[in-house]
């Protein structure tokens, strides 16, 4: 069976900056990847080569064995590609139902759900629905993140890219979110997930990669990849892989 | 925050049917009669008023036409065009073309609507090339170009302008009446027109355009599609007001049809209103006249006047009267938006169980 996205020798750069230098990545249906990395790695350039925002100099973008390269971000979206962002792009001017309505209308493939129902559903999932006729604007940044958590999820996708939606958020609210990220992939959907709270994706992954210096330098099941000498290298003299607690 | 940390798995919720979704945050049901007579009252207005303040009415009705147009182009679909001019002057030369081909020119109106909208198909095509500013100047280069073509063509008078045959079997009260209908006509649906579009699937994603258009396309939204449909819409709209212009003024010239002015005059009255809602074009629409036919007489201080509030407006106002007096009333009049509300008639909604009991996490800060 074909994975579900495959990249394949993507490279970019920006000036003299290499921020992609020749990455293959392969995720299977179902499955959940974390991504981490150091600051300035290219985790999110990375996220905007799968969702279309970043046009890479080199390389194929593949989703269900289809090349996508040529698509755009609304495009990539209908295929079944949902993202967030690390900073939330909320529709300011819109209430909070009206932000998921829009999604689940244009994203959304037709299931025989009416688009109400899912952006209903989408925004009970993040915990949202009470503040549903709130003006986007008015949100707090928590709640702007549930929002962008709530806008990709009503677009219906297959795959899912989560960057660093939990940035911020206190333990009990990252454990509530691990959970939301669990019950996205039981309904089949893969999730790959950027994330500076390492504790967050060792709970919410079976696969964790590190990103640095332009390609993946370990790959494998999450506390193993912490371990290596190489992740160890890069993260050293900081505090960012701290895990301690995470049952 | 006392806001719950309300994250929870799906199992938990059953949304089906325990909520409602309703348009507009209050009753609207008094919208449509309201609306309704005053556009009744607005239709009675040659009977009740002199013709010159008829014929005022015209120019508020036109301006009011391509404001409201505009508005959906730049304040919702993030298009600033500055020639919209190229489709008013098109529409009042495709009733020059009619009527010199003995079409009755009331009735060219609606086919000048749609043949600005035709030819403004393969400019879109062109000018979409473009973003941002070069939009904005593309779309005046198209307009300034497509006003030395019309002032080459002699047989529709070249640069002096051209006359509107056919209209001498009419009595003068019988024309400035049907002149005012007709512009009273093009401004409702004009109005119409963009009160669905706003309330449409199309009205939803030129809001989420208007406020983040990264936002609108990770949501899967097809832009370039919509602002297409937009452009076409506006050309439609600017091209009918050209039109009534054209038959309401008896002559047509080039250098008024296709001037820049129109855009300065439309800017106007959206940002005093406030872009990018319903209202905005409506009041600034009002305002602009009031102060024309209150300071005209006074030559340049008319116009300094006129600055100055543009300017007062931009600095205290940003988001024009009308952007800013919504937000404070939470009230519109043309409710586009839409609200959830619990619905009671289904009592047996599943409760939300509990989250999982807070105990500390060691480690976490």
């Amino acid at each position: 069976m074909a994975a579900l996205l495959e990249l394949a020798h993507i490279s970019k750069r920006f000036g003299g900056v290499v921020v992609a230098d020749g990455i293959s990545l392969s995720v299977d249906a179902g499955s959940a990847v974390g991504i981490v990395g150091p600051n300035g790695a290219g985790k999110t350039t990375l996220f905007g080569v799968i969702s279309g925002d970043v046009r890479p100099d080199g390389g194929n973008v593949l989703f269900e064995g289809a090349r996508i390269n040529r698509l755009d971000p609304g495009a990539r979206c209908r295929l079944g590609i949902g993202r967030t962002y690390q900073v939330p792009k909320p529709f300011e001017r819109m209430n909070v139902f009206e932000n998921v309505l829009v999604a689940a209308q244009q994203g959304g493939r037709q299931r025989g759900v009416p688009s109400h129902e899912r952006a209903i559903s989408s925004l009970e999932r993040c915990g949202l629905m009470d503040r549903a006729n709130r003006n986007a604007g008015s949100l707090g940044l928590l709640d702007r993140k549930r929002l962008e958590l709530a806008r990709a999820l009503a677009t219906g996708p297959r795959l899912l890219l989560l960057d660093e939606v939990a940035g911020g958020l206190t333990a009990p609210e990252v454990r509530d979110l691990v959970e939301v990220v669990r019950s996205i992939r039981a309904d089949g959907t893969s999730v790959i997930w950027i994330e500076h709270v390492v504790r967050a994706l060792v709970d919410a992954v079976e696969r964790l990669l590190c990103l640095s210096g332009g390609d993946f330098i370990a790959d494998g099941a999450p506390r193993e990849v912490l371990e290596s000498p190489a992740v160890r290298e890069v993260y050293l003299g900081t505090d960012d892989l701290a895990i301690e607690g995470t049952a | 925050m006392s806001a719950p940390s309300g994250l929870l798995p799906l199992d938990a919720l059953d949304s089906r049917g325990s909520y409602r979704v309703r348009r507009s945050a209050r009753p609207s049901g008094w919208l449509i009669p309201v609306a309704l007579g005053v556009v009744v009252l607005l239709a009675f207005m040659p009977g009740i008023v002199s013709s010159g303040d008829t014929s005022l009415l015209i120019n508020v009705f036109v301006l009011l036409t391509i404001s409201t147009m505009w508005n959906l182009l730049a304040g919702y679909a993030g298009m600033v065009s500055i020639g919209q001019q190229a489709f008013i002057g098109l529409g009042a030369y495709a009733v020059v073309v009619g009527s010199i081909n003995g079409m009755e020119p009331f009735t060219v109106i609606p086919i000048a609507a749609v043949v600005s909208a035709l030819i403004a198909i393969p400019i879109s095509l062109l000018v979409f090339r473009t973003k941002g500013g070069y939009f904005a100047i593309a779309t005046w280069v198209v307009a300034s170009a497509a006003q030395l073509v019309i002032s080459s063509i002699t047989s529709i008078g070249g640069g002096t302008g051209h006359p509107i045959p056919g209209l001498s079997s009419l009595s003068p009260s019988q024309f400035a009446n049907i002149s005012y209908w007709s512009a009273l006509a093009v401004v409702v649906i004009a109005l119409a027109i963009s009160y669905l579009v706003l309330r449409s699937r199309l009205g939803l994603v030129l809001a989420a355009v208007r406020d983040d258009e990264d936002g609108a396309r990770a949501a899967g939204a097809r832009v370039v599609l919509a602002r297409h449909a937009v452009f076409l819409v506006a050309a439609l709209g600017c091209g009918a007001a050209g039109a009534v212009l054209a038959v309401s003024q008896l002559q047509v010239q080039p250098a008024s049809a296709f001037s820049v002015q129109w855009s300065a005059e439309i800017i106007f009255v959206t940002l005093i209103g406030g872009m990018g809602t319903m209202e905005g074009p409506i009041i600034g629409t009002i305002i602009y006249f009031a102060l024309q036919q209150n300071l005209a007489q006074h030559g340049a201080w008319y116009l300094i006047i006129v600055g100055a509030v543009a300017v007062a407006v931009a600095i205290w106002f940003p988001r024009g009267l009308w952007g800013t007096l919504t937000k404070r009333l939470r009230f519109e009049f043309f409710p586009v938006g839409y609200v959830v509300a619990p619905d009671k008639r289904v009592a047996t909604r599943l409760r939300v169980p509990e989250s999982a009991p807070e105990t500390a996490v060691a480690g976490d800060r």
